[in-house]
């Protein structure tokens, strides 16, 4: 069993050669070297078990299958889901088949998708918007009508907007694997398929909050937070408490004073760290319930940086002057008298 | 110290009768101010009087509505975001049952406000626009005697109903 574990498989994914363990996934394996050559993942989750092999957004080409067999493989596989071979050779965005491929994915996955990202709260920190930005076109050539769904509610915690959904199934396997019992699933098939509690049931338990993280798109959002504010206009911070129930390490999102939002902490593929209950995401909204850590770190691509700062408290541009402010509010009393 | 070699050395000579007795000058000087009498004025009495505008002018704000009359903007962020005067503050709110006649999309501003004293007027927030819901295209932002009066909110900045059936009678 020891010499199995010091077994590593050499593979080589756009030119730059990472050793890693058997039964990796190329995905994975790429994400331990990071930077670009990572393929954009819409349904994995690598805290999912079993989730992944759906959206199709992760398809490499193997040029090389392995050392013993290096015949390549003969279509794209989903980087996700096709473990690596000693001595594979693996191409992402160095194959423009690749690339092409994945403009085509991203085609059809904006199919149903509708254009409201003024409304969606998720715009910012979308991956789809991410995805399409990159690697879509700006035209569709879809010339139909949209699939709409009829509004399902689901509680008072969490906004479900089934046409924004991408069928990924993340929120399905976060209440298999983190609750007790799961009240929503897919209904239907094929193009009827839907996110649907059956019949209009209310998702409700201690882990359920944690469907709104997973959602790579806008379909399922914190309805506390529900048109609050914009996210690039709300200041990330990380946090931290004393929780029963779970880790407590949190990212709270600061409009001014005020606590707006809570998820939980989210790196730098965009999935969360640990999970968190329900009552540190809504109901601990005040700063005095959390200890406070530091300025969440914010990818400079992001659009959230655009009002980020690295220190709590940022040195004041404008000196303070009593006596100034004090003749400026004599000034306006004056002047509305006069009115 | 010397840039190129012309110089001109001036010199001052003592005053001739001519110019001691400053009659002539004063007449010459008359002269001037007379004949700009008769001259075209090239200041215009605004607001009265308005000069063409360039069509690409940038003025005050109008928030738009679409063609049944309902508020184009849904508020979200984006010409707050571009911004380069951070001069645009709004805050959401969703519309409910019963007022799908006055805003066009699930969320609209319920407060929109712009600091006419930040703006710089660059047109930044109308190339954001994703709704077509703010032009530039009013006239000059008027003086006025207080800061906060400065501050437009949605009574200055969005467009008044235009109701085409008014308009034939």
């Amino acid at each position: 069993m020891a010499e199995a574990e010091d077994v590593k498989f050499k593979v080589t994914i756009d030119g730059i050669p990472v050793e890693v363990a058997p039964g990796t996934t190329i995905l994975n394996a790429a994400r331990q070297i990071g930077g670009d050559i990572v393929p954009p993942a819409m349904c994995y989750y690598s805290k999912l078990e079993g989730s992944g092999g759906k959206c199709r957004t992760c398809l490499v080409k193997v040029s090389k299958g392995s050392e013993k067999d290096p015949r390549p493989m003969p279509k794209l596989v989903a980087s996700c889901r096709t473990t690596v071979m000693d001595g594979m050779e693996v191409q992402n965005i160095t194959s423009p088949e690749v690339v092409e491929a994945r403009k085509g994915v991203v085609e059809i996955l904006l199919i149903n998708h509708p254009l409201d990202c003024p409304v969606c709260d998720q715009a910012g920190e979308c991956k789809l918007q991410d995805l399409g930005y990159e690697h879509g076109s700006a035209d569709t050539r879809y010339e139909f009508d949209r699939r709409t769904f009829e509004q399902i509610d689901l509680g008072d915690k969490i906004q479900l907007h089934m046409n924004r959904c991408i069928l990924c199934y993340r929120c399905v396997y976060v209440a298999n694997q983190l609750t007790d019992q799961r009240v929503h699933g897919i209904l239907g098939r094929g193009d009827h398929s839907e996110i649907s509690t059956y019949i209009e049931n209310i998702i409700d338990n201690d882990f359920s909050g944690n469907v709104i993280d997973v959602c790579p798109v806008g379909a399922l959002t914190d309805k506390t937070f529900r048109f609050k504010n914009r996210v690039w206009f709300t200041k990330p911070v990380d946090a931290h408490r004393d929780c029963p129930t779970c880790s407590g390490k949190v990212t709270l999102w600061y409009k001014g004073e005020e606590v707006i939002r809570v998820t939980a902490r989210k790196d730098e593929f965009g999935e969360v760290e640990e999970f968190i209950c329900n009552t540190c995401r809504f109901d601990q909204k005040k700063t005095s319930d959390w200890i406070l850590d530091e300025p969440t770190e914010i990818d400079s691509q992001s659009v959230i940086s655009a009002n980020h700062y690295e220190l709590f408290n940022p040195p004041k541009v404008v000196k303070e002057n009593p006596i100034l402010q004090q003749q400026n509010r004599e000034q306006l009393a004056r002047t509305e008298k006069l009115k | 110290m010397q840039l190129s070699n012309r110089k001109k050395v001036i010199e001052q000579k003592p005053m001739t009768f001519s110019e001691r007795i400053y009659f002539p000058a004063i007449i010459r000087g008359l002269r001037i101010t007379l004949r700009h009498f008769f001259k075209k004025i090239p200041t215009v009495k605004y607001p009265e009087e308005i000069r063409p505008y360039s069509k690409n002018f940038r003025g005050q704000h109008s928030l738009k509505r679409d063609e049944d009359g309902r508020e184009r903007c849904t508020a979200c962020g984006l010409c707050a975001l571009s911004c380069p005067a951070e001069a645009i503050t709004m805050t959401a709110a969703e519309r409910k049952k019963g007022e799908e006649h006055l805003y066009r999309e699930e969320k609209y501003a319920s407060v929109y406000e712009i600091n006419m004293l930040r703006c710089i007027f660059c047109g930044l927030c109308e190339e954001a626009c994703p709704k077509e819901a703010i032009y530039l295209d009013g006239p000059h932002v008027t003086a006025d005697y207080l800061r906060k009066d400065f501050i437009y909110g949605k009574d200055k900045l969005v467009e008044p109903t235009f109701d085409i059936t008014k308009l034939k009678s």
